[in-house]
């Protein structure tokens, strides 16, 4: 056996989703679960460097800790009234291979009830990610934190709240029918992709503190993509996850400021995500009728298989905004569209198409940023300023408004130069 | 002899390194493969995409299905393959024990014997 202790946290963090899920299945109780989990991680560091790895650690983990889990609970009956039958019973004399049976036919569902629980709609959406980061991923609440640029008593109590909450709700047990699971399926796509915004719409001066959720939100993708591995939208939102962190090297220059796509060096791109992304789409595309990340990951796709912005097929692209803009109607949605639509047909058939977006968009920095660059082509200085002024106003990210800064310094140049000459 | 070496490993694993963890690996690998290929025993080196990409053509019924996902539901999966120039079977199992002390963790090398090798003209 190597001497290198390493494999054993690699494995014990690769068995969590799928052990902490069957343990939760059988204590029905998150706390419990995670206990007798952490219990079942103690005993295999102790365990696993003398006897080798286990042949499926997740089974042994699991057999492990649903004993420790019995006999935390038989202490504490001692005490306290008997649990409901249904935690004590039948579980103690259970074979390893049994088990691992057992386990087997349930884990998809066991993982995908772990991962719903997290999703739960009475949580705001940075408890839910929270949550999920901590009890899927087993990240340490000090490295939430950390990723969220809280205090680690401010995280403690954020997660501590959604607990209780998830506590009092009703969690389903029962394995899933047909709709249920593609329900579940869909809420749990929506909640790994909002940990993947958490880490990707920071500004560089936090990028490195929050790429680890990027990453974090691909594994869980591609663990529920291996989960379920003929669901097109699962395929898509992997794929969608992999082509926009695949430019993440590229995105921010020395100085912070933003680079947009088309300036962005495409020799900074990762071809390997890009490859598993592009690969996920094809795969997808075969089951025809494309749903909301599939459209969007084909988009980012448009971008990734040129090597040159000039030679991006604008038109395709806006075809793809348009197919969104019927299954998922949104303003944002057709803001979007405007950008190909600009580039297609130019910028005053995506003005008309913007301006009627602004009651609905009036606190999007990204509107007042389309809107003055696409008043800017068109030459109406005055009212791109206003409307850059808006945008600065609302900028999320000072790289934001540094970005429309650079605009506005460069119409009052021009207007200078205009005023001059 | 030219013997394939199958590498498998559970990708549950594999997928959570961290990046540095990951280049990490491959840096270490990279060394054994430069000492084999300077020994003029090394050809062809592939690292496979996550099985989540994969489509598995099956024989059905009614003519060829096309399934999502690998050949079969295993614990460790297929992740890639050298092709090596060897003597003996022993020559080839040291290669793989290189690579494995160069690797992280368990995992396994299959050391199968190579029937048709055509190198072909591919380069990227």
């Amino acid at each position: 056996m190597t001497a290198d202790p390493s494999w054993i946290d690699d494995a014990l963090t690769a068995a969590r989703p799928q052990v902490v899920g069957a343990l939760l299945r059988y204590f029905r109780d998150l706390d419990a679960a995670e206990e007798a989990f952490q219990e079942a991680c103690l005993r295999a560091l102790k365990n696993w460097p003398v006897n080798g790895p286990p042949r499926n650690p997740a089974a042994w983990l699991i057999f492990v800790g649903r004993n420790s889990g019995i006999d935390a609970v038989r202490r504490r009956a001692k005490q306290t009234p008997m649990p409901p039958e249904e935690t004590v019973s039948d579980l103690d004399d259970v074979e390893t291979p049994m088990v691992e049976r057992l386990d087997g036919a349930h884990y998809r569902d066991d993982i995908l009830r772990l991962m719903f629980i997290c999703c739960h709609p009475d949580l705001p959406a940075t408890q839910q990610v929270a949550l999920a980061l901590r009890i899927v991923s087993g990240l340490s609440v000090k490295q939430i934190a950390r990723a969220f640029l809280v205090s680690e008593a401010a995280m403690e109590q954020r997660i501590t709240r959604a607990k209780a909450r998830i506590a009092r709700a009703d969690v389903p047990y029962e394995a899933p029918g047909a709709v249920e699971r593609s329900e579940r399926l869909a809420a749990v796509a929506a909640m790994i992709y909002l940990i993947f915004n958490e880490g990707y719409s920071a500004g560089v001066e936090e990028a490195d503190r929050r790429a680890p959720l990027c990453d974090e939100a691909i594994r869980l993708a591609r663990l529920l993509l291996r989960l379920f591995p003929t669901e097109p939208e699962i395929m898509g939102l992997t794929a969608l996850l992999l082509l926009q962190h695949s430019r993440t090297a590229a995105r921010f220059a020395a100085d912070g400021s933003i680079i947009l796509l088309e300036d962005q060096d495409r020799g900074l791109w990762n071809g390997a995500m890009i490859a598993e992304g592009l690969a996920l789409i094809d795969k997808a595309m075969r089951h025809r009728q494309p749903g909301p990340y599939l459209i969007q990951a084909a988009i980012a796709a448009l971008h990734a298989r040129v090597g040159k912005p000039e030679d991006t097929d604008w038109a395709e692209i806006e075809l793809l905004y348009a197919m969104l803009e019927r299954q998922e109607p949104s303003p944002v949605v057709t803001l979007n569209r405007a950008v190909a639509v600009a580039k297609v047909r130019g910028p005053e058939a995506a003005l008309a198409m913007v301006e009627p977006l602004e009651e609905r968009l009036s606190g999007y920095f990204y509107f007042f940023g389309l809107k003055g660059y696409l008043l800017m082509q068109l030459g109406r200085s005055a009212d791109a300023r206003c409307a850059f002024d808006h945008a600065i106003a609302l900028a999320n990210t000072p790289a934001e408004a540094a970005h429309i800064r650079m605009h506005l310094d460069r119409l009052m140049k021009e207007s200078g130069e205009a005023a001059r000459a | 002899m030219l013997y394939a070496i199958l590498c498998y490993n559970s990708e549950d694993v594999v997928g959570s390194w961290t990046k540095q963890e990951d280049d990490e690996v491959m840096a270490r690998l990279g060394a054994v493969q430069e000492k084999i290929a300077e020994a003029g025993k090394l050809g062809p080196v592939v690292r496979l995409l996550p099985t989540t990409a994969a489509t598995t053509l099956r024989k059905g019924r009614d003519g060829p299905l096309v399934i999502d996902g690998p050949f079969a539901e295993t614990k460790e999966q297929f992740l890639g393959f050298y092709v090596v120039d060897c003597e003996t079977l022993d020559e080839a199992l040291d290669i793989a024990k290189e690579l494995q002390a160069a690797n992280r963790g368990p995992g396994a090398y299959e050391i199968r014997p190579v029937s048709i090798f055509r190198p072909g003209a591919l380069t990227t």
